[in-house]
């Protein structure tokens, strides 16, 4: 992951509260097995209608979106952070995300910043007026600037840290690989996992199930 | 060690699986399951080949085939080439890595949060992620229980961990009894519209109180199936007898020696008289009657009895804005009464209501009956396995009967990313998880309800009650 400090860029204000992650990019997308390729599914359906924000050519080469409260609930899919950044954001600005929305920014490097009501709005008056407005999202000093307009912006300790670092947790994690071993020799052998008991002999593994075998031996588990 | 703190259900569970805890970092918590399907595995397995790493625990892991395949003919290839590519990525994969998968075609295939649980892989206690956001169904066990991203999927793969900061702690408590017609799916579906989609943000819910100790598992599963629609972490319930009984015997429950061990620990997970939440929300079962959405969030709910709402009935600008665009996309005036709005499609499945007891509660109301000429009816088990057990009682011969299609298992129509969706203003009672603009398909508009209003509904061909059905022919 690369880097983040400080981004400057022009911003799209997307007047509108619970984007849900459906909105972000349809399910329709959803089946391309890539990581990038996914800024045609960005907020497809809204995108018919030629008044929506994001077909103002106004706005074209934003990089900051500025959206309301509860950005990103819904689907768990990471594929709307992807679309976000392979449209060309950077960051997104909501007084609240969704929980999931906001672990797959921070692990993909997309900045998602908390900033209260009152600044978003402003954020969308100052944009409106003049949308070639340069915003500048500040990660070292967790503020949010439009040229002598500024507010606080909030990013939890841990994702910044990443972010600013550009470090990928996986490899942090993977340097407690000792301490992970120790926690598994203490696990209740009660656990389950996922191999099938020799009980159960995968007979049916494979096998088709078609519509004229309905009535299946009791092969229910019972 | 941690016996003189008292400590809700939640914290208990969270702790346990500590593998290192600092000072200003998350915890390091370790993954007792991890379920993958089609969807949300591609790119986390190239991120392993291309790092060179492997998959720690794939004894940990199980993979099944449920977002993107069609419920027909699930025994010939899959028509659509860009699912087939993402199916035979996963075939690929888990072979690739080690991991134990379901195809379509197989058995034990089905909607992974049905899956779990009927494997007897859900226990009490444990710690489960997925890439889905519905993996808080698994909280009805007294699991914790989470969706994630595909990053996660693969950090989980990786090290069968994940970092985690502890969410607070909150309470609901479902206090007397459900009427009779009032489902599991109408008292979440009330909860949410009381407290908002946001409601739940930031925290662990345990769902409790004597509503809650009354439901049978598969009622848990739709309650804890929809934490994430009110923007909770996860949602658990304190295991219990009824907890015990679903689990006893199947494939993957401790057996013998390692059952009593594992019940004994099970009887532990329960909030401490002394422990203290940071939220407390009641509800009173009683008040609770059958919920349908109007709007296109699962907080826009209404008594099936009532009215659809103005923009002026909400309080903030904000809502007014959120309901009027609502109703401008479900095509409805407010004022009218929620009974007279007619339906094209019924849909009974998904990972919130699939389940037996859901296609029983279903096929109850359809038994001696048709249903409107009007309406089209999917009823979609949530698994093989749900399948089997429905056709063995006879169910899928009522559904026939009564005019629906009995089909194959599978997420469905639940979202519009398989052949199963609805066409462009397309009206739909579901008894799935979202109404979302374009969930079912691109432009179709869905009313959530529980499965006794969907099968009332297919009935008249408008939103109805199983007490509004005159009496069978």
């Amino acid at each position: 992951m690369d880097k983040f400090r400080s981004h400057t860029g022009t911003a799209l204000p997307l007047r509108r509260g619970n984007v849900d992650t459906d909105q972000i990019i349809p399910a329709e997308y959803l089946k391309r097995i890539t990581r990038s390729g996914f800024a045609d599914g960005l907020f497809a359906a809204w995108k018919f209608d030629q008044d929506f924000v994001l077909n103002s050519a106004e706005y074209g080469g934003a990089s900051v979106l500025v959206a309301g409260p509860d950005f990103g609930v819904g689907s768990s899919r990471e594929h709307a952070v992807w679309a976000l950044q392979d449209y060309g954001f950077k960051a997104v600005l909501s007084p609240c995300f969704g929980d999931i929305f906001s672990a797959n920014a921070g692990k993909s490097g997309l900045l998602a910043a908390v900033v209260d009501l009152p600044a978003i709005e402003r954020l969308w008056s100052i944009t409106e007026a003049d949308p070639a407005t340069e915003v500048t999202v500040d990660l070292v000093d967790l503020a949010v600037r439009a040229g002598s307009w500024s507010a606080p912006m909030h990013v939890d300790d841990y994702t910044r840290w990443r972010m600013l670092e550009g470090l990928d947790d996986i490899e942090i994690t993977l340097g407690q690989q000792a301490d992970i071993t120790r926690f598994e020799s203490s696990r209740p052998s009660f656990k389950p996992a996922t191999q099938l008991p020799p009980q159960h002999s995968p007979q049916h593994r494979g096998r088709a199930i078609t519509s004229s075998e309905t009535r299946s031996p009791k092969a229910v588990h019972s | 060690m941690h016996s003189s703190t008292p400590r809700t259900l939640a914290e208990k569970v969270w702790d346990e699986h500590v593998v290192s805890r600092a000072e200003g970092k998350p915890d390091l918590l370790y993954i007792d399951l991890h379920l993958v399907h089609e969807v949300t595995s591609p790119q986390a397995f190239e991120g392993l080949r291309l790092s060179g790493r492997t998959v720690r625990r794939p004894d940990l892991t199980l993979a099944t085939e449920d977002h993107n395949v069609p419920t027909t003919d699930v025994d010939q290839p899959i028509a659509d080439p860009v699912s087939l590519a993402q199916i035979n990525a996963l075939r690929a994969n888990c072979a690739e890595f080690g991991v134990r998968l379901h195809p379509l075609g197989d058995v034990e295939q089905g909607i992974v949060h049905v899956v779990g649980p009927q494997l007897g892989l859900t226990q009490p206690g444990m710690t489960i992620v997925c890439g889905d956001s519905h993996t808080s169904t698994h909280g009805a066990f007294g699991a914790l229980a989470f969706g994630i991203g595909t990053s996660e999927v693969e950090h989980v793969l990786a090290t069968q961990t994940l970092p985690q900061v502890k969410p607070k702690n909150m309470a609901v408590t479902i206090t007397g009894q459900l009427s009779t017609g009032v489902t599991a799916k109408d008292l979440v579906l009330t909860l949410i519209a009381q407290e908002t989609t946001s409601g739940g943000q930031g925290y662990i819910v345990e769902y409790r109180g004597q509503a809650i100790e009354s439901l049978s598992m598969e009622a848990r599963m739709t309650i804890c199936n929809m934490s994430i629609e009110w923007g909770a972490k996860a949602g658990l319930i304190a295991p219990d007898d009824t907890t015990f009984r679903y689990l006893r015997g199947r494939p993957h429950a401790p057996a013998g020696v390692d059952w009593d061990r594992a019940v004994e620990y099970w009887r532990t997970l329960v909030t401490d008289d002394e422990a203290t939440f940071d939220k407390e929300v009641v509800i009173d079962a009683t008040t609770v009657t059958p919920l349908v959405t109007w709007g296109t969030n699962p907080g826009q709910g209404m008594a099936l009895g009532g009215n659809v709402p103005s923009p002026d009935d909400f309080r903030t600008e904000a809502e007014q804005a959120a309901a009027k665009r609502a109703l401008h996309y479900m095509g409805l005036t407010a004022g009218t009464p929620i009974r007279e709005i007619t339906v094209d499609a019924v849909f009974v499945g998904s990972c919130t209501n699939g389940r037996i007891e859901d296609l029983r509660a279903a096929a109850d109301i359809l038994r001696g009956r048709k249903i409107a000429d009007s309406v089209r009816m999917l009823v979609v088990p949530g698994s093989v396995r749900v399948r089997l057990q429905a056709e063995d009682e006879g169910l899928d011969i009522v559904f026939k009967d009564a005019g629906a299609e009995w089909r194959g298992a599978g997420c469905s129509m639940c979202l519009g990313m398989n052949p199963d969706q609805l066409a462009p203003g397309e009206r739909c009672a579901s008894t799935s998880n979202r109404n979302f603009e374009g969930r079912q398909g691109e432009g179709g508009r869905t009313h959530l309800v529980s499965p006794l209003v969907a099968a009332a509904t297919a009935v008249t061909g408008h939103l109805t009650a199983p007490s509004d059905l005159p009496a069978r022919v």
